[in-house]
Formats: structure tokens, C-alpha cells, sequence
């Protein structure tokens, strides 16, 4: 111990080398491990009975993501996954556009409130996080069912005639997305807008900027990155959510965390559903660099 | 380094849980959600003064996934009839000798002879049951056919009333009865015809769920619901209208056994526990809770009147030739099913 003491004492790369372990070893314990198993798992064959063949490799599990086999053992694309990824992102885009549309005004409401009230605001938006998010899905089916609290107070007030469908649709599994993931759009927009300097948008006013102007040339540019965070937060769960497609969708459409699930479950194909995993991280990477280099610019030119 | 010290106490734990199981006076039973009645557990505890741990499951196939990825620590596991073959055949199960154990004469033909294990080595049975339909018959004119007609070309009165299971086995199964085909086939053409008759089926279909079957029947949230028979006379104690359907096309029909997994770390208490589960005061009580029937003789007696009174648990003898065994499918079968299940829910 003393000579370890003596160490980290003497030698600056060994501090920096034991503040940075505890991260590498998080990283590599809890990241780099799983995510390397399973990019094992993809490229094995799959166990007659469930599990893999250890030590046997194929690529069949990605061929089988776009294609599939007819009786002549010819290839042909096969459209099922793509649609599921399909209707996977557009859910999620939606979702994101929604969440964004109420969140970006109710961030920068709270960031113009006086500071006392500040702390009571951010608090109110983190209360649905106290209550599983397994419970708050099935307090979504009592409002939307035939006989549930939305249809009956549109009922009440003469709004429709009879009760609309909403449970098990594609309109369901969005409301109950953007009902989730909204907090993860409306904190980090906070966070940057709160920084915001008042005397920037009084600028703008002097140097002759209507309020309109001023929003989206002084506001929104400063926000952004809070903007682009929360839509990340927000699209990329969605992509991977898997008990709101199940409960408020009705499981008629599967989303593709329900397909990987059936995968590792009763299709006992392991080797596939990580191949399915694989494919979808590589898309959302592409996508992330695609951005990156599209939108980021230096800070300073913000 | 505190982040890194939770971590490596958390192994430790971990590691130190797996130790723990070793020591004398334990079981840790490893079951399907809801199908064991606590005051039983309770009154093991008590007469045997071992301790019980409970662990449950959703699917076959998530119980079969944890033991492949090499989850230890589990002494008696509940599988179904075609889980416990593969089991036995990947080596993950070890042999009991049910039939020598006291209660183990009890067993009831043709429960001390069953496909997936012939000789009972392995295997000890639990409950069985069947998978069918339940409908509530005061929410429909008239008496429905006994046929998978009324659930996958339903009459209008239940279109949009009707629940399946998401079970993709199930429902492939059901569908594969209607049309007089096996269900373990591997012709592509038939199973073309299967995703066709789900297809047209779907715009019908409220939705796909296996959770929850009990109470969305008693909530009238749907009229019709593909379930469990034990469910469904759960389901009728609540709602004395429900009425449980055997097809003629076909049923399946499942057991639910103990097994001892390899690597057990209180095998001679496992076995002490199916022991003593085969008795029929005991597994009448099991019986009692879940809805279903077991296999064991002397049993009925401790049995209550509802259940012997409800066809739906006590078959009555003429749809014998109705019930279809579980059994599990080739692997090219079970792709087919599978292309089905996800092209129905693409």
C-alpha cells in the first residue's frame, strides 16, 4: 500500500492511469464485454434446440436479416424485418417530432420562470419516473379504451357520437412513447436555455429584430444542443421500446425490440436476434456520424 | 476507485449467492408465474423445515434461455411436456427415478408413461391442461360451434371481441388444427395457408396478449379469448356465463413436470419436494389454486366441488379423442412457424 501511495505520489501518468481504470473498467465490464459477446453470438450457428454452436461460424443470421431461402435454395429479399425496422424508426421519428413540439415550449417556459420556481418545475417533470414505467403503460390502456376515461369525457362533452378506437393502434404505441420519453426531451432543452443570456435576445431587439427573428436566430441556435441531446434521448429509446408496442399496441405489429425478443424466445434463434441487434446499432451509429458531420460546428461559431 | 469497489462487491455478492445455495435447509424452486399456491409453500417450510426460494418465468423458452446461457442455482424447474425432452437432450437435466420415489406409484396413466420421457426418469408430473377457448355466452345469440371456425372466421357479432394468445406456438397450433394440417409440417405451401387464414383473421383480433387473460374476460373487454382451461375456470368464477370450447378439429394439450436441473446445488431436496408434491392432499391443494388437473391418484377427493363440477377442468370423456400432445417441432418446421409469426406481425 505504501509503495502504491509512493506511486501515484511520484508519477503522473500513473494518477491519470488510476483516475481513468474506474471508467475503462465500467466501459469494459459493462459495455465492450456484452456488446462483444453478442457480436460473437451473431456470427455463430444456431443450436438445434435454442443457444449456438460454440466454435461453429456462419454469416447466415445477417444473410437471413434481407433475405430468405425459397424451395430452390434461391435468394430473394425478404421484406418482414425491413418493415419491422421500418415502422420501427418512423414510430420513433414521430415520437421525436411530437415530443420536441411540446417540449421545446414547456423548457423554455420554465427556464424564463423566476429561480425559485425553477427547482419546483424540474421537480413536477420527474415524477412520472418514481412509478415503473410498466405500471404508467397500463394506466394509458384505462384511458384508452372504448370505455376508458378519454373516450367517455369526449362522450360527456358531445364531441363523438360513439366511442373511437384508439387501444391497440399504431396511435396508442405513440402516445404512450412520447408520454414516456418526454422528460429525456424537455430536461436537457432546459438545461441549455436556462444558461441563456436575456441581454442576447435584448440585442437582438435593439439591433432591430421582431420577436419572431429574434426566436429562431438568437434562442433556437443557443438551445441547440440541448435540442439535438433530447432528440437523441428521445428517438433512440423508442427505437428499442418493447412493453409499449406489447401493451398499448396490442402486440398486432411488432416493433424490433419485440422481434429480437422472439428471436432469443420461441424462435430459439439466438445467432439472429443479435444479428438484429447488430444491424439495428449499425444503422443508428451511421445515422449519429451521418449527423455529426452534417450539423456539428465549432462552438464558437454557434 | 468507489465505482469500481461497488462493482467488485456486487460480484462478490453475486458470487457469494451462488456459494450460499450449497448450505443445508434450502430450495430454490424456479416456476411459472402464478402457478404455485404461497399457503403450499408455506406449509412445505413447515413440515420439512427447508427453506424456499421462488423464482418465476414467463415461456418455456426464457426458462430454456437462462439455463443455456449458464444460469446456476436453480434445484426443481416446471417445464412443459416438449421443453422437458430438449432438456433431457441438451444434457441440462439430471435423473430422478420418479417412479421409485414413495408417492411415485400414484401417478395416473398415461401420465407415468409420457412421450417426452417414457420412464419417468427425469420427470415428475405437476399439472396439465389444455389449451382452448373461452367465450362468455351471454354476450352471444345462441350456442357457438365447437369448431376454431368461431375464432378465426368469427361470426359478426365477434369481430374485434376476440383475444389471442401471444403464444407463437399457439396460435400456429390452433390454426394448423382448423386447417387439418400438421402443425409440426414442413411444407412451405401449408404454411403459406396458415399465415393466410391468421392474415385474414387479424382485422378481428382486439390483440395479441398472454398476461392478463383472467381479468380482461371478467371485464368484458373482449368476448371471446384464445386461453388456458385452468384460466378459464378462474375466469368462470367470476364470470358464470364463460364457457370453455373444445374444437373437434383439435386441441393441444400440455403437462407441466418437476425436473432437477444438473448443476442443482440441493438435489436430495428437490427430490424431497417432488416427493412430496406427487402426495394428493398436497397437489390437490396446487390444483385447487391454479384450475388445473394433476396426474395423481387420490386426488380428487381433496378437490374442490367448482372444479369437478367445471368441464372445462374436468373434461368430460367424450372430447378425449379431441386432445392433441404438445410436442416440439423440427428446426425446419419451427422456421416456418416462425417466417409465419413475423410476416402476421410485420
Amino acid at each position: 500500500m505504501g509503495a502504491f501511495v509512493d506511486l501515484m505520489r511520484r508519477s503522473r501518468p500513473a494518477r491519470v492511469g488510476a483516475l481513468i481504470a474506474p471508467a475503462m473498467l465500467i466501459i469494459g465490464i459493462f459495455m465492450v464485454l456484452p456488446l462483444g459477446l453478442m457480436a460473437y453470438v451473431s456470427i455463430l450457428e444456431r443450436g438445434i434446440n435454442g443457444g449456438v454452436q460454440w466454435g461453429v461460424h456462419t454469416v447466415e443470421a445477417y444473410v437471413a436479416f434481407l433475405f430468405e431461402e425459397n424451395l430452390l435454395g434461391e435468394l430473394s429479399v425478404n421484406p418482414d424485418y425491413i418493415r419491422i425496422f421500418a415502422r420501427s424508426f418512423i414510430l420513433s421519428f414521430v415520437t421525436m417530432a411530437i415530443c420536441l413540439t411540446i417540449g421545446f415550449p414547456a423548457a423554455f417556459y420554465m427556464a424564463l420562470q423566476p429561480e425559485k420556481y425553477r427547482n419546483l418545475l424540474i421537480f413536477l417533470v420527474t415524477i412520472p419516473f418514481w412509478t415503473n414505467l410498466l405500471v404508467r403503460n397500463y394506466a394509458w390502456i384505462l384511458m384508452l379504451r372504448s370505455n376508458g376515461l378519454l373516450n367517455e369525457a369526449l362522450l360527456g362533452l358531445g364531441l363523438i357520437e360513439e366511442p373511437i378506437e384508439l387501444l391497440y393502434t399504431n396511435v396508442a404505441i405513440t402516445i404512450g412513447l412520447v408520454y414516456s420519453f418526454l422528460p429525456f426531451m424537455v430536461l436537457p432543452i432546459y438545461a441549455s436555455l436556462e444558461k441563456l443570456d436575456l441581454r442576447l435576445v435584448e440585442a437582438a431587439f435593439d439591433l432591430g429584430a421582431n420577436k419572431r427573428r429574434a426566436f429562431l436566430r438568437v434562442v433556437v441556435p443557443l438551445a441547440m444542443p440541448g435540442i439535438a441531446a433530447g432528440c437523441i434521448l428521445v428517438f433512440i429509446p423508442s427505437l428499442g421500446a418493447f412493453v409499449t408496442p406489447e401493451l398499448l399496441g396490442g402486440s398486432k405489429s411488432m416493433m424490433i425490440g419485440n422481434l429480437i425478443q422472439s428471436q432469443f424466445g420461441a424462435a430459439r434463434n439466438w445467432p439472429l436476434g443479435a444479428a438484429l441487434a447488430f444491424a439495428l446499432l449499425a444503422i443508428v451509429l451511421l445515422a449519429m456520424m451521418v449527423y455529426l458531420m452534417r450539423f456539428r460546428r465549432p462552438p464558437s461559431a454557434g | 476507485m468507489k465505482r469500481m469497489l461497488m462493482a467488485a462487491v456486487a460480484a462478490g455478492v453475486l458470487l457469494a449467492g451462488a456459494g450460499a445455495a450449497k448450505a443445508e435447509g434450502e430450495l430454490f424452486l424456479y416456476n411459472w408465474s402464478n402457478y404455485f399456491p404461497p399457503d403450499l409453500l408455506t406449509r412445505f417450510e413447515a413440515e420439512t423445515g427447508i427453506a424456499v426460494t421462488l423464482d418465476v418465468y414467463d415461456s418455456n423458452e426464457t426458462m430454456l434461455a437462462k439455463l443455456q446461457a449458464g444460469a446456476a442455482g436453480y434445484d426443481v424447474i416446471v417445464p412443459s411436456g416438449y421443453m422437458v425432452a430438449i432438456l433431457i437432450d441438451e444434457g441440462l437435466v439430471q435423473p430422478i427415478d420418479t417412479m421409485s420415489m414413495p408417492n411415485g406409484g400414484l401417478i395416473v396413466a398415461p401420465h407415468d408413461a409420457p412421450f417426452f420421457d417414457p420412464e419417468r426418469k427425469y420427470s415428475a408430473p405437476y399439472m396439465w391442461g389444455t389449451t382452448g377457448v373461452t367465450y362468455d355466452s351471454a354476450r352471444v345469440e345462441g350456442e357457438l360451434e365447437e369448431s376454431w371456425k368461431e375464432v378465426f372466421e368469427p361470426r359478426e357479432e365477434l369481430q374485434g371481441e376476440i383475444a389471442m394468445l401471444n403464444d407463437e406456438v399457439e396460435v400456429y397450433n390452433a390454426a394448423a388444427y382448423y386447417l387439418g394440417f400438421d402443425k409440426c409440417t414442413e411444407s412451405p405451401e401449408e404454411a403459406q395457408a396458415i399465415l393466410d387464414l391468421l392474415e385474414a383473421q387479424k382485422p378481428h383480433v382486439k390483440m395479441y396478449q398472454s398476461d392478463g387473460t383472467i381479468d380482461r374476460m371478467i371485464a368484458g373487454e373482449v368476448i371471446m379469448h384464445h386461453q388456458w382451461n385452468g384460466a378459464s375456470h378462474r375466469t368462470k368464477n367470476d364470470l358464470p356465463t364463460a364457457v370453455y370450447v373444445y374444437p373437434k378439429e383439435g386441441i393441444t394439450f400440455w403437462t407441466d413436470n418437476f425436473m432437477v436441473p444438473a448443476d442443482a446445488p440441493n438435489p436430495e431436496n428437490a427430490k424431497r419436494f417432488i416427493d412430496w408434491m406427487l402426495d394428493p392432499e398436497n397437489v390437490a391443494v396446487a390444483s385447487n389454486f391454479t384450475g388445473y388437473m394433476n396426474a395423481i391418484d387420490g386426488s380428487a377427493e381433496f378437490l374442490d366441488e367448482a372444479l369437478k363440477a367445471n368441464p372445462a377442468v374436468n373434461m368430460p370423456q367424450e372430447y378425449a379423442d379431441r386432445l392433441r400432445p404438445s410436442i416440439d417441432c423440427s428446426v425446419e418446421a419451427r422456421e416456418l412457424r416462425n417466417r409465419v409469426w413475423t410476416r402476421l406481425k410485420s
